[in-house]
């Protein structure tokens, strides 16, 4: 038998993490104030999750002006696609197994 | 077993709900659809005064220019503009106090997607329009209104409530129909801008607002 909790991913037990992804899997890019504001977090907050999952190598960070203001924007990459579908997938496994 | 289902599940669902949120623009509120729809018919009721007094003969304008129409047809590329005008900010006043009670920014990164996408089929269609009256083509600027706009929303379904797409299925239904039925493009735009755009309004009303 499979164990569909080996196939969970840690990065992504927390909410917020969870959340940035799921917004980065529809959106080719979004800057921080988006995720800000779809998520409902205070920055220091999304900064740290941000950073940990830009050093899984999950989203990409580009740096830009709009003007004099910085304008950083986010992506996912194709490893972040992968983990992230892996562990959608790992979680609907669970929920079946259960059923 | 229960106990440990429900946060799966929860997760899932949260997960469903913010690629929603975080896509599309959820805060057109359903009373902009019956403002637009109610300007519409207001337009269309002016028009058809406009045009039986043409008709007959009797209104200044036509005294002062003559017979060629070309007065005629700035003076309904007047009432067009006004109508579209007026319902467009209708429709921008109750979406901006829905995005008020959402807590959705109005100009987002999804109104912004949302915008860009009407405006371009938008904006083609009103140059075509423009391009045909000048070539005489009367009859079929209503047709090419509603499909046009037809088009417009079925694109706009992607970035906006999903539901706005039937609203334009229905636009390109009247719209081709009125292809062959030329001449009653008035009755046509009427029905297609005025009472699909109250009857949408209602419902999204109905389904997403009347419980707040």
């Amino acid at each position: 038998m499979i164990n569909p909790i080996g196939n969970l991913n840690k990065v992504f037990e927390s909410r917020i993490r969870l959340g940035i992804m799921s917004s980065l899997m529809v959106n080719a890019d979004l800057s921080f104030n988006d995720l800000k504001q779809t998520l409902e977090v205070s920055d220091g907050n999304l900064a740290t999750h941000l950073i940990t999952l830009e050093e899984n190598g999950y989203i990409k960070v580009h740096k830009g002006f709009i003007g004099r203001k910085t304008n950083t924007t986010y992506s996912i990459t194709k490893a972040g696609e992968k983990a992230f579908k892996e562990h959608v997938e790992a979680l609907e496994a669970m929920i079946k197994n259960m059923k | 077993m229960n106990e440990k289902n429900q946060p799966i599940e929860t997760t899932l669902h949260d997960i469903k709900s913010i690629m929603e949120r975080s896509s599309r623009f959820i805060s057109l509120s359903g009373w902009s659809g019956v403002a637009a729809g109610v300007c519409a018919l207001a337009g269309a009721w002016y028009t058809s005064t406009q045009i039986e007094c043409w008709r007959r003969g009797d209104c200044q304008f036509d005294r002062l220019i003559g017979e060629d129409g070309l007065h005629f047809q700035s003076t309904l590329l007047r009432i067009a503009l006004v109508t579209f005008v007026v319902a467009l900010l209708s429709a921008f006043f109750f979406t901006y106090i829905r995005s008020k009670k959402t807590g959705v920014p109005i100009w987002g990164h999804t109104a912004r997607r949302l915008t860009i996408n009407v405006t371009i089929p938008m904006l083609i269609g009103g140059l075509f329009i423009y391009r045909m009256m000048d070539l005489g083509f009367f009859a079929l600027v209503a047709p090419a209104c509603l499909l046009f706009y037809g088009l417009a929303l079925v694109n706009a379904s992607k970035y906006t409530l999903g539901e706005i797409r039937y609203l334009g299925y229905g636009q390109l239904v009247l719209g081709i129909l009125n292809l062959w039925f030329l001449g009653y493009g008035l009755y046509f735009w009427a029905a297609g801008f005025g009472i699909l755009h109250i009857v949408y309004g209602l419902l999204m009303w109905w389904k997403y607002e009347h419980a707040d």
